[in-house]
């Protein structure tokens, strides 16, 4: 990546491999633009000066240790975690001052680790409240569960292979059929940019399988922000991984850059 | 309101209303430590704190009854072995409640609020029974009757100085308990990582009584403590409950510091309005204060950021 | 409890139409049938406090909110009403033995010789009423904006609304001149004219009260089928996958919060009228906590539930204390321990486990399974 913004770091690693991007320190073509965020927790820096650049339709990994800061960077992109310093830009929109719900709005979608959804609704209630109408008080007293609603709700069951269950509760669900019922919820929100926090963690093999070939189905004309710990999955998926340790950027690039570089040896096996 | 004094006479009403502030610090922070133990560390709410605290002033009632009719000559000390018979009294019973009701509650504590405010009726029914509906009041040793006569106008009343000395007391075994002894240290542990604390070995169901059952102990005391400057009625309990919880709020429930230093501020404006508008007027102003300034700073004034 | 529930399109279900007719034929047909007018204006009394039961249901069994001060609505709106009849009742020639006459006689008694600004628009009925619902809702939208914004929520919300409740309580006594104090405000006598002391004009009321309460249940209903009710279930599971699905979950608390308080103060105006007059004694921290259990007993989940639990509970303290005045306190607690350690869902819970699967069972041979009137699930944190 060459766009290098003139106010950050130069001595993060950029990989060359992407050519022709105009150096530009405003870079209007990326969906997201990370700049020297950091965050602090009572003097611990969780993140700390980091910077990285999303495309759109660009499927990134995030990797890293444990305590590396994966999940605040998520946090902090949807506005979960407030950051002490630094910004986040969408599409040209600083992030870092809206509201939680104003963000989603602007099309950041966003998976919990554990499987997050409404265990006293069904399935069909819990993809219904997702569906991007009636989101304010009157509208939400008002809204109709009309025609385009089902419909839109019955495509996206089918997709996370739900169809058949949509009036069971969702508390009667297995594992993996509530992170499929969660990754269906943000479907239907359709955000430009989706973060998955470990899609597949605690899922078996045959689960896995289908999540990749869901994950590769849902990835059209958006850009995706994964988490996630098995390199496999990362390999079948990533089109660029961002490495993070101790709240720093450690490497980026290609997966084959990533496992090359002895900093992420060092770290994942030097110990 | 202040031209009718004069300087000096407004500085003794200062340091006299600062002492009566003081004897209510006193009772607050006695009874918001044990609170602060339960809550703060365990996340419980104990809605019949005040009737824990009312054991102990009826403990400390009769033995003092006891002292009279029995060993009058041993009777200047009485208050001692109240003490401890009250700790023992409320502490035992709050391992009960702990055994038969809070344990089943830990992961619901809406409903944890709504049983133990069940037990404060069931308690100040049992209360008005059994010790009838009537306030008492105990006699006071003759050692702690009387006032110092400081300058020509401030006074202090030695019992209030006791309650006070008792308080420093209490808190600073509290504050030792909490961060040197084994127990705190279990506690915290359990606080922070219950599973992990229990996969070290650290009996976690017994911690949790233990922890109750101080709580409750130490109310206990402050019910002793409350004897020597006020008396006791079944219901004396509900009276300071929602002013403790608010002491215990407004310091940051975790933070002991916090407790101390809120119980002080509460009741220090409380008792230094109360000398110049009427009580109720002054409570309201103290109160509406405190709410404000929580919903400016729920987390309380005494907490650090952490990740949610 | 089936796990298979259909989703709700239409706006009530049979069962729900069915348990509806039957509280109503309790309510409007029964009780006024079987009933002396003297107990019929207590049953009235305790339907007043079904209003904040409800209201519970909602804020709390499906919001999530757990309200210890809504004692505070309650006394809002029955103060609001008892100031315009205060007012009526003060008229100058019914005054005149005072030494400032046309001004109630507490006023009077604490040498006020004026009437107070904040009293001088209840002399208009229309004011009132409008008064009524809308003092104790905005008070309700400002105490719920400033603690729900700033994400306080939880045993905090209760422990503020608790002491909001204690203030009050201690500012209406404290300020006699203006409020009645602890007396509150007594000796009401007649609306526009009309003697509400008479046994004819208490079985109007009641009759009132009952439309006014089923009204509030058929909005009740339409606000938990709407989209709203699903969202208030969602916020209560897992109020941060709500946050980021869109919204603003602070506008929601508000919502329901300033809802549950409307409720309350149509019931405190109701009380005023049928009871004849309003005191601190409904506003404090022990009713508020009590009316909480109408709505545990009932089952928190349940709006048909909060009526039939504000009526049972009402009629045992009745009961209790003419009969046994001591044991009444050991029952009430033992009642908040034994519904929250064994019956988190209250009666509601108990006739959906046993009663209703029977019904089900008697009713399938005519068709299909009716689906149950409501959601029980796991116990509201």
């Amino acid at each position: 990546m060459n766009a290098q913004p003139t106010n950050t770091q130069p001595s993060h690693e950029i990989s060359p491999q992407r050519p022709g991007r105009v150096s530009d320190a405003m870079a209007p073509d990326f969906l997201l633009t990370v700049e020297g965020l950091t965050v602090s927790f009572d003097g611990f820096k969780a993140v700390n000066d980091l910077s990285f650049y999303v495309d759109p339709n660009e499927i990134r990994v995030i990797i890293g240790p444990n305590g590396a800061g994966k999940t605040t960077v998520l946090d902090l992109i949807c506005g979960r975690t407030r950051a002490t310093a630094g910004s986040i830009q969408f599409k040209g929109r600083e992030l870092t001052k809206m509201s939680e719900n104003g963000i989603v709005l602007a099309g950041v979608g966003r998976k919990f680790q554990t499987p997050s959804i409404y265990e006293d609704l069904t399935v069909f209630e819990n993809l219904e409240i997702s569906f991007p109408r009636g989101r304010s008080v009157f509208g939400a007293l008002t809204f109709r569960r009309d025609a385009e609603v089902r419909d839109r709700i019955e495509e996206v069951a089918h997709m996370i292979f739900l169809a058949d269950r949509l009036q069971t509760r969702a508390e009667f669900l297995s594992h993996g059929q509530k992170q499929w019922l969660e990754i269906g919820m943000l479907l239907i929100q359709d955000p430009e940019l989706l973060m998955l926090d470990e899609p597949v963690a605690g899922m078996s093999v045959a689960e896995r399988k289908k999540t990749a070939e869901l994950l590769n189905k849902i990835i059209v004309g958006r850009s995706v922000l994964v988490i996630e710990h098995d390199m496999k999955f990362v390999e079948d998926i990533a089109h660029r991984v961002t490495v993070l340790h101790q709240g720093k950027l450690l490497s980026e690039g290609s997966i084959a850059h990533v496992k090359s570089d002895p900093k992420v040896i060092e770290v994942y096996l030097g110990h | 309101m202040f031209d009718s004094y004069s300087i000096s006479e407004l500085g003794s009403i200062f340091v006299m209303q600062g002492f009566a502030g003081l004897i209510l610090f006193s009772v607050y922070l006695l009874m918001a430590l044990g609170l602060a133990i339960i809550f703060g560390q365990m996340g419980v709410i104990n809605m019949a704190h005040g009737e824990f605290m009312i054991l102990g002033a009826y403990v400390t009632y009769f033995t003092s009854q006891a002292f009279q009719h029995f060993l009058p000559a041993l009777f200047p000390a009485y208050f001692f072995v109240a003490m401890a018979l009250a700790f023992v009294a409320s502490g035992t019973l709050g391992m009960i409640v702990e055994w038969g009701l809070i344990r089943h509650l830990y992961k619901r504590p809406l409903d944890t609020l709504l049983a133990t405010w069940g037990l404060s009726l069931i308690l100040q029914q049992v209360y008005r029974s059994v010790f009838g509906p009537r306030e008492v009041g105990v006699e006071l040793p003759a050692w702690m009757m009387g006032s110092l006569k400081l300058t020509d106008t401030i006074e202090v009343q030695i019992n209030g100085l006791f309650v006070m000395t008792l308080t420093v007391i209490i808190t600073a075994v509290v504050a030792v308990m909490m961060f040197r002894s084994r127990w705190g240290m279990q506690v915290r542990a359990v606080v922070l990582n219950r599973m992990m604390a229990s996969a070290v070995g650290i009996n976690t169901e017994r911690v949790d009584r233990l922890t109750f059952g101080i709580g409750c102990g130490i109310a206990g005391v402050a019910g002793s403590a409350f004897t020597m400057i006020g008396s006791t009625g079944p219901t004396a309990g509900q009276l300071y409950i929602v002013d403790t919880f608010l002491v215990v709020v407004f310091g940051g429930a975790q933070s002991l510091i916090g407790t101390i230093l809120s119980a002080l501020s509460i009741s220090q404006t409380q008792s230094t309005l109360e000398f110049f508008l009427s009580g109720s007027i002054a409570k309201v102003i103290t109160l509406l204060g405190v709410v404000g300034i929580l919903m400016l700073r729920p987390q309380g004034l005494f907490t650090l950021k952490v990740r949610r | 409890m089936n796990p298979e529930t259909t989703p709700r399109t239409g706006f009530l279900t049979r069962s729900q139409l069915v348990g509806i007719a039957l509280l109503a034929l309790l309510i409007v047909v029964l009780l006024p049938l079987t009933l002396d007018i003297f107990r019929l204006n207590l049953v009235g009394k305790y339907l007043t406090y079904a209003f904040v039961a409800i209201g519970l249901v909602m804020c709390w069994g499906y919001g999530g909110i757990l309200s210890l001060g809504q004692g505070i609505f309650f006394g809002l709106g029955g103060y609001c009403m008892a100031m315009f009849l205060k007012l009526e009742a003060s008229s100058v020639e019914n005054t005149k033995i005072q030494s400032t006459p046309g001004i109630p006689d507490f006023m009077d008694w604490n040498q006020l010789t004026a009437l107070p600004w904040f009293w001088k628009p209840f002399a208009s009925f229309p004011f009132t009423l409008v008064a009524v619902i809308l003092v104790p809702t905005l008070f309700a939208f400002i105490i719920g904006t400033a603690m729900f914004r700033r994400r306080v929520g939880g045993v905090y919300f209760g422990i503020i609304t608790q002491a909001i409740a204690a203030i009050l309580t201690i500012l209406i006594i404290g300020q006699q001149g203006y409020t009645g104090g602890i007396n509150g405000i007594t000796d009401l006598r007649t609306l526009h004219g009309w003697d509400i002391r008479t046994d004819h004009a208490k079985f109007i009321l009641y009759f009132v009260n009952a439309a006014l309460l089923f009204g509030v249940i058929g909005l009740c209903f339409l606000v938990r089928q709407s989209k709203l009710g699903r969202i208030l279930v969602a916020m209560r599971d897992k109020e941060d996958r709500v946050r980021f699905s869109g919204y603003d979950v602070a506008s929601f608390k508000i919502f329901v919060f300033a809802f549950a308080a409307a409720l309350s103060a149509i019931g405190g105006a109701m009380f005023t009228l049928q009871v004849g007059f309003m005191s601190p004694s409904f506003v404090g921290i022990v009713p508020s906590v009590e009316m909480v259990i109408y709505t545990a007993v009932g089952g928190r989940l349940s709006i048909l539930g909060a009526v039939y639990g504000t009526l049972l509970v009402n009629f045992a303290k009745t009961t209790f204390s003419e009969s046994f005045p001591e044991l009444w306190l050991l029952g009430l607690g033992g009642l908040f321990i034994a519904v929250v350690l064994a019956f988190p869902a209250g009666l509601a819970g108990i006739y959906d486990s046993h009663i209703a699967p029977r019904l089900a069972k008697w009713f399938s041979r005519k068709g299909r399974t009716p689906t149950p009137a409501m959601p029980v699930s796991t116990p509201a944190e």
